[in-house]
């Protein structure tokens, strides 16, 4: 677990993905710290497991309206898998809307449950062969930023979000 | 064919770019596959999946078509461009779509479906950053990967202030990607019909795969209701856990990234809810997530690929353009030489065949030097420099009977017709050979006057300014035939392949051979061979180089049986006897020659490392030396091998990593080639004249980049076999 972790943040840290980890219980406030307002965001039951965490204590838009959307500079999703050699998120498409709130905006929060590290590309696409033969699900394996060399240099932010950070929640003891 | 005035105009103006361009993203290949433990597994898993799955391709086929009509889509599969874009009109048609926006897909580029839609009246709105600068520019693109590769930044912010007139000029990298994010991303929510590619599609669920960097395919997909995915049929593989493999290379083989940003899995119709962007009432979950969508899988000449023995690799690439980065020609001349109507690079000769046809694949097939830097590049695995010989062997029958009379006695070759002046000349270069020898050193005086050099620049368009090869009187085989082995009681016991250029021209490096093999314990012999072949396969003369492939097996054969080694000291001919005889030879020919031939080095390498002492060779204390060894060689992995024996003789090594000197036989000598060829060679020279380089001595193991160093450097080079002769 402690490796697949250390691998993980390692990769984050190479990607310029910065990282910061809490508990559950913790959590509303580690977000509410992670975000740059006005921000938007998915409840997290929808995106993530059995998460019972919705985030009405923060000063995030749950389910915000198309123009909201455009307006905020943050969108705070949950991610279902980590993958630990490539530092990449595995998001989900949802009906709530989880691939807009990601994509159309500069800074993109994703929150992942530790124990949803997988420790490399072969175990992460083994679990999404898993759930796409039961659901016909889509996701997408997002590593880094959004970037761009096509205009002479390496330029983060291209279409997608410049920035992404991630929030680890832990098991709690 | 790209003519000299082309290529010269295209290294001026989009040389610079591309070799910044294209080194960048060679180098980061070699740092990244270099990060992979199980690298070779990895290109062997990719491989043996896109083997399997092109066998299978009619049944999958079939299988992806109830998949995705069964989640709710729609697969169209059209026999060529006409038939896909006349679909993809209709579907933009009942859409009433004003606007379409693209993500990057060279299959869309192949059926020109842009131009289709806007005959239409559509908007087309390319929304790849470098796909929409050349929209703008109206060009096409240069590269697979990055289709504007060949534009400077300087180039792209004088064509937005010209066509946007922003209030302030954008300048930066920076300032032009946010103007483009903010210009395409009006346009993207404004869409109705979404086009993508897409990479790999998974027959047993639907789920496509599209790599991308920007996040536009992802956008593409999102703010429109109808999705048209274009693939040509050959994309399809059976599971989503096939994929894995190629999520590993795809990225890493392209630009040297170990994963681009983006790997959308996407199986369509997707959930992600159709919002109107204006919208400040309704929350995003409300709004439902009516979606069409179209797979469109394209024939084109593909089916009649997977047919053709010798094309139907060509169906395995997965357009990572490792190709296109690690050949030397295209680092110098780019896409918009070394391709076609749509494709480029390397294996853009087998695309272009099976597609557009020969006479597309004619116009940029000559570029291929057959150095073979892209095989190890390629992460499945194609032999892209035999579907080259192959496409120029074709070529060359297509084309009407050339003037025979000139040629006469100089072509005893097995080409029934077509081949040109050019290439049946440099195709049988051993009956040149022979002659030479036979009259030097008349034949070297003769052929050096200037009404010789024009004669042979007109008729066959060498260039006047290379040094010609000069014949020896003496051949090796003469020299060893009156000379008695210096060795009782030999170790081993080997044959010394006398090659074309050794016996001939580098005799010396010849005799230096045989007597570092003696040195070490070896009885040697040097019998009379006919050349491998190399020559006329360089010409696409496939039919002349299986010729010489029969009767070299012949000729060698019985010391084979009677126990002894082969051992070759032309790079380019043991990669003859070990990678393309296989293709030339009946499988036990081929297994009896390729097991018992070894290249000199690797051969006194395998000496030392028996017991040989390296007293017996000529040593030095930490003499510095430069070394660069020949393409075929490193693709064989047997640059390593000169390197640790010239080290075990006291040398201190450094060595070129430049992709290839740029001479690879006759290329360099035609005249329409010889500045690219000067050029790619430039790159070499800046190495060896580096600090800490520039005063050192300087070793390569082939002839041409003997020829070329020579050339380019005022230190004469030797082969590093001299060094080793007491």
């Amino acid at each position: 677990m402690e490796s697949k972790r250390a691998s993980f943040e390692g990769a984050l840290e190479a990607l310029g993905v910065t990282v910061s980890s809490t508990s559950e219980s913790e959590l509303e406030a580690a977000v509410t710290e992670a975000v740059t307002e006005p921000a938007v965001g998915v409840a997290l039951d929808e995106t993530v497991g059995d998460g019972t965490f919705s985030l009405v204590e923060t000063p995030i838009t749950v389910d915000p309206t198309p123009a909201a959307l455009r307006e905020a500079t943050t969108g705070v999703t949950g991610a279902e898998l980590g993958v630990g050699d490539y530092g990449s998120l595995v998001l989900s498409m949802t009906e709530q809307a989880s691939e807009l709130v990601s994509l159309f905006v500069e800074r993109h929060v994703a929150i992942l449950y530790e124990e949803d590290i997988q420790p490399d590309m072969d175990a992460a696409v083994a679990e999404l062969d898993e759930r796409f033969t039961e659901t016909n699900g889509s996701a997408i394996i997002a590593t880094g930023p959004s970037a761009t060399a096509d205009m002479g240099a390496l330029v983060k932010g291209a279409h997608g979000p410049k920035e992404v950070h991630v929030i680890i929640v832990e098991e709690e003891d | 064919m790209a003519t000299a005035d082309e290529i010269r105009e295209l290294m001026r103006t989009e040389g610079a770019a591309i070799a910044e361009n294209t080194q960048g993203f060679n180098t980061g290949r070699y740092d990244s596959v270099g990060d992979l433990e199980d690298y070779e597994d990895l290109k062997r898993a990719a491989r043996g999946i896109k083997e399997d799955a092109i066998e299978e391709l009619p049944e999958l086929l079939d299988q992806l078509t109830e998949t995705v009509e069964a989640n709710g889509g729609t697969v169209y599969i059209a026999d060529d461009a006409a038939d896909a874009n006349e679909y993809i009109r209709d579907v933009a048609d009942e859409r009433a779509a004003d606007r379409v926006v693209k993500s990057k897909s060279m299959t869309s580029e192949e059926i020109e479906v842009n131009e289709a839609l806007e005959a239409d009246g559509v908007d087309v709105v390319e929304t790849d950053l470098g796909e929409w600068v050349l929209q703008i520019a109206d060009e096409a693109p240069s590269h697979i990967v990055a289709p504007a590769i060949h534009k400077s930044r300087e180039s792209i912010a004088e064509l937005f202030n010209e066509q946007f007139d922003p209030d302030e000029p954008l300048e930066t990298a920076a300032e032009l990607t946010h103007f483009a994010r903010e210009k395409l991303g009006e346009q993207i929510i404004d869409a109705e019909v979404g086009i993508t590619g897409a990479n790999f599609i998974a027959a047993d669920t639907g789920t496509m795969a599209l790599v991308t960097s920007e996040g536009n395919a992802r956008k593409t997909v999102a703010a429109t209701d109808t999705h048209v995915a274009v693939a040509g049929v050959e994309k399809v593989i059976p599971t989503v856990e096939d994929l894995h493999p190629f999520i590993e290379l795809i990225g890493r083989s392209g630009t040297g990234q170990d994963i681009t940003s983006y790997v959308s899995l996407l199986t369509p119709p997707v959930d992600t809810p159709v919002v109107d962007f204006t919208d400040d009432e309704t929350p995003l979950s409300e709004f439902d997530s009516d979606r069409d969508f179209h797979l469109v899988l394209i024939d084109n000449g593909r089916l009649e690929m997977r047919d053709d023995e010798q094309l139907r690799e060509t169906l395995y690439c997965i357009r990572c353009s490792a190709c296109s980065n690690s050949c030397a020609n295209f680092q110098s001349v780019g896409g918009h030489a070394f391709g076609g109507e749509t494709y480029s690079g390397g294996i853009a000769t087998g695309w272009e065949a099976g597609i557009e046809g020969l006479d597309v694949a004619e116009k940029f097939n000559d570029l291929c030097t057959g150095c073979t830097r892209c095989v190890n590049a390629c992460p499945v695995g194609i032999d892209i420099p035999w579907i080259n010989t192959v496409v120029r062997d074709r070529i060359n029958r297509d084309k009407e009977a050339p003037g025979e009379w000139l040629v006469d006695g100089l072509t005893p070759d097995e080409e029934d017709d077509g081949a040109p002046l050019q290439k049946r000349f440099f195709g049988n270069f051993e009956t040149v050979a022979k002659l030479g020898s036979a009259t030097a050193p008349v034949s070297n005086w003769l052929a050096d006057t200037t009404l010789a050099r024009q004669t042979m620049s007109r008729v066959l368009g060498i260039d006047p300014r290379r040094d010609l090869p000069a014949f020896e009187r003496e051949t090796l085989v003469d020299w060893a035939g009156d000379r008695d082995s210096q060795v009782t009681n030999p170790e081993r016991r080997a044959v010394l392949y006398p090659d074309l250029y050794t016996n001939h021209v580098q005799v010396e490096r010849g005799k230096a051979a045989v007597r570092v093999l003696e040195s070490l314990g070896v009885d040697v012999v040097v019998p009379p061979a006919p050349s491998s072949g190399r020559a006329p396969l360089s010409q696409g003369m496939v039919a002349t180089a299986t010729d010489h492939a029969e009767r070299v097996t012949k000729a060698l054969e019985p010391h084979i049986a009677d126990g002894r080694d082969v051992v070759v000291i032309e790079p380019s001919d043991h990669a003859m006897f070990t990678r393309e005889y296989e293709r030339l030879l009946d499988e036990s020919s081929f297994t009896d020659i390729a097991a018992n031939s070894y290249e000199v080095f690797e051969y006194v390498f395998g000496l030392l490392d028996n017991g040989a002492s390296v007293d017996s060779l000529s040593t030095v204390t930490g003499a510095e030396i430069a070394y660069h060894s020949h393409c075929q060689q490193r693709t064989l992995g047997l640059e390593a091998h000169t390197v640790a024996v010239l080290e075990e003789c006291g040398y201190d090594v450094v060595t070129s990593d430049v992709e290839c000197c740029g001479m690879a036989g006759s290329f360099g000598y035609k005249s329409d080639y010889y500045e690219l060829s000067m050029d790619v060679g430039d790159r070499l020279r800046t190495q060896l004249e580096d600090d800490g380089v520039q005063d050192r001595p300087v070793v390569a193991s082939g002839t041409s980049c003997l020829e070329q160093i020579d050339a380019l450097l005022e230190r004469q080079p030797r082969h590093p076999i001299e060094l080793l002769a007491t």
